[in-house]
């Protein structure tokens, strides 16, 4: 589903390059874990498969379902099922929160050439992922993300990718700033989405999401690329002895 | 603005002084309103309209920016349209003339024009000052209006729509309105135009709110895009009376809205809200002074623009505190969405505070579409077409929300601006 190939890419602005040949490749159907400790390009690598302009791929390419996808902006990405759940989530004051979600929708639906929901049927989605996620109908009466704790914004995160039902989902640190219990209801979440067409990308760094969505493999970045790829004894390996072994190792 | 001799006059004062001579025998007033007339137009042939040189005109050169003025068409003539906000009472005018129709109970209206006929309306054409070009033109050429009072404690179930439409030529209006002790109402001052075609409007609003007064008064200006517009609303707020003025500017090639008010009675709080959507070649200007005059008043004020194309906007605001007015709490606030490269904004802000005990504040802001957010919205999938528009909006939109409380007229002017957007953006 997802392939990356030699990816080399910079911060536009000033040309740092971040992403250093990088190369990965994730199945449909997969859970692949991301991990590697701060400031090694894990954030950077998922707005890039975004589709942020602030970072320009100088080489390499990334192909999804075969294609090349470097060509597009993050909206026609998002619509073809490539979904990025912030590490960051952005607030918008001004924007509602059920506007901004029927907007995205039906903006996608229109791209792929599908009917808008009817407002009813909107709704009823909506309450229904929310319930599952345990978020109060109040909350989504406010601005988007505006007044949200750190756990609302993750679990509002998790919500649009409920209903945007995208193909590729890359979670950039979702577990940051969660408690066990929020932790728990995000990795229901996530695994309720799981199914044989549609891959998923954890990026964390630390092993305790993982025991909740359980990784298919796990992948170690490092300075801009995978220096080390696994299955999920991988995390564990590096729970138990950190980063700087395999590090070494790779160097 | 005292001059020797008469300057050469351009094309625009040429034709506000012909449109005098043109009307002379036919412009409503007793002695006293005409010989007022006579010496505004006096004045404004020998001064000439302001340039830059003049500190409140220094962002709009009104001399150089009026290029011409349609003449006066009497023929000119606009249906009512359809209240903003559905239910409303609607008082119009049209072409000068005053259209009483639907005045509703607790209020008491006559046309303006017989306030100029029988000279009642003579004090209030005084000028504030040298320098108020707006109170000049329109004294001097003002055919009609309405003359409006609000009955002590009256309240209505739905807004008052004060209706200026226009299809072309000129077009000059007073509305004098007072409003008694304990009323409570909701005024929208609309000026529209029917067509295209070039109009030159002023006009002038004289505002009073007697003691515990609570009203809003929301400016609609949707001129042509041909649109000259010079606007002026006086206030007065007398002990705890609360105005909440809502200007919105969304229309016009050259707009001037002036606001000038006073703080008269202790527990007098003012708001002043303000949305100008600007795009094209046009200039609009919101000015906008405020004596806080006695002790214990308040004021807020936020104006926000949105600002594409080569338009350009200014906002210039002063807050006067007068030496015994302890405990006044002022802020201002003046925000700017600069959407091109070639789009301007000159906002100046200003308090000048002769007592001790206050708190005042003001700030300006100037920035583009915030960027993470934009990247936000498009991981969502919206278009970036789409998703600038929402931004966009939502810069505005959380002031418009501020008057929860009439859920009809948010949508109104909701819809105001969201038109505007569509056309625009
Ligand atoms: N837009 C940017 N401007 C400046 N520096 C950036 C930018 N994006 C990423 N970086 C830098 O690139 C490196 C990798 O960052 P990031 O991808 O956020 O790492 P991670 O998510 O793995 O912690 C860091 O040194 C970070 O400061
Ligand atoms: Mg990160």
């Amino acid at each position: 589903m997802l392939e990356i190939k030699n990816l080399h890419a910079r911060i536009a602005e000033d040309g740092t390059e971040i992403i250093r040949g990088l190369d990965l490749t994730v199945k449909a159907g997969e859970v692949a874990a991301i991990m590697g400790p701060n400031g090694s390009g894990k954030s950077t690598l998922s707005y890039i498969l975004s589709g942020r302009e602030d970072y320009e791929v100088t080489e390499g390419d990334i192909l999804y379902n075969g294609e090349s996808i470097l060509e597009l902006d993050p909206s026609e990405r998002a619509a073809k099922g490539i979904f990025l759940a912030f590490q960051y989530p952005v607030e918008i004051p001004g924007v509602a929160t059920m506007q901004f979600l029927k907007v995205a929708m039906n903006e996608q639906r229109k791209y792929r050439g599908e009917d808008e929901l009817t407002t009813p049927e909107f709704m009823r989605r909506v309450k229904e992922a929310a319930a599952e996620l345990k978020i109060a109908p109040e909350m989504l009466r406010r601005p988007l993300n505006v007044g949200f704790s750190g756990g609302e914004k993750k679990r509002a995160e998790i919500l649009q990718m409920a209903l945007l039902e995208p193909k590729l989902c890359v979670l950039d640190e979702t577990d940051s700033g969660l408690d066990i219990d929020a932790l728990k209801v995000v990795a229901d979440g996530v695994n309720a989405l799981r199914s044989p067409d549609r891959a998923v990308v954890v990026i964390t760094h630390y092993q305790r999401l993982l025991d909740y969505i359980v990784p298919d493999t796990v992948h170690v970045l490092y300075k801009g690329q995978i220096i080390k790829s696994g299955d999920k004894t991988l995390a564990h390996e590096l729970e138990a002895k950190g980063y700087a072994d395999i590090i070494e190792a790779a160097a | 603005m005292n001059m020797q001799q008469a300057i050469k006059m351009t094309a625009a004062e040429t034709a506000l002084v012909d449109a005098y001579g043109a009307q002379i025998g036919d412009l409503p007033g007793d002695g006293a309103v005409l010989s007022l007339r006579d010496t505004l137009v006096h004045e404004l042939r020998t001064a000439g309209l302001p340039t830059r040189r003049i500190e409140s005109w220094h962002y709009t050169d009104l001399r150089t920016l009026l290029r011409d003025v349609p003449a006066a068409d009497p023929s000119a003539f606009a249906d009512r349209v359809e209240a903003i906000v559905p239910g409303s009472s609607v008082l119009s005018v049209r072409n000068g003339q005053a259209d009483l129709k639907s005045v509703p109970e607790g209020i008491k209206a006559r046309s303006y024009t017989d306030s100029l006929v029988d000279g009642s309306a003579a004090a209030g054409l005084a000028i504030l000052g040298a320098d108020d070009a707006i109170g000049r033109i329109n004294g001097g050429l003002v055919r009609g209006g309405l003359e409006i009072a609000i009955a002590e404690g009256a309240e209505f179930a739905a807004p008052i729509e004060i209706q200026v439409v226009q299809s072309h030529g000129q077009a000059h209006t007073r509305f004098p309105v007072s409003f008694g002790a304990g009323s409570k109402a909701t005024v929208i001052e609309r000026h529209v135009s029917t067509s295209a075609e070039a109009s030159f409007v002023s006009t002038v609003s004289d505002v009073t709110l007697g003691e515990g007064a609570d009203v809003i008064w929301i400016v609609v200006q949707q001129q042509g895009p041909a649109d000259t517009h010079l606007g002026q609303i006086r206030f007065d707020l007398a002990k705890d009376a609360k105005l909440h003025i809502f200007v919105i500017n969304a229309g016009g090639k050259l707009v001037r809205q002036e606001l000038h008010g006073r703080a008269s009675g202790e527990g007098a709080d003012l708001t002043l809200r303000g949305i100008n959507l600007l795009g094209g070649e046009s200039h609009t200007d919101v000015t906008f002074t405020l004596t806080h005059a006695v002790p214990h008043t308040t004021s807020s004020e936020i104006i926000r623009n949105v600002i594409f194309d080569r338009a350009r906007g200014v906002f210039q605001g002063k807050i006067l505190v007068a030496k015994d007015a302890q405990k006044t709490d002022a802020k201002m606030a003046c925000n700017t969405l600069l959407l091109s490269d070639e789009a301007d904004m000159s906002a100046k802000p200003e308090l000048e505070i002769f007592a001790d005990d206050v708190q005042c504040g003001h700030g300006a802001t100037v920035a583009d579409i915030d960027h993470t957010q934009l990247f936000y919205m498009l991981a969502r999938g919206i278009p970036e077409k789409k998703a600038r528009a929402m931004l966009v909006n939502a810069f505005v939109a959380e002031i418009v929300e501020e008057l929860e409380d009439d859920e009809a007229l948010v949508e109104a002017l909701e819809g105001v601006i969201s038109a505007w957007l569509e056309k625009h953006a």
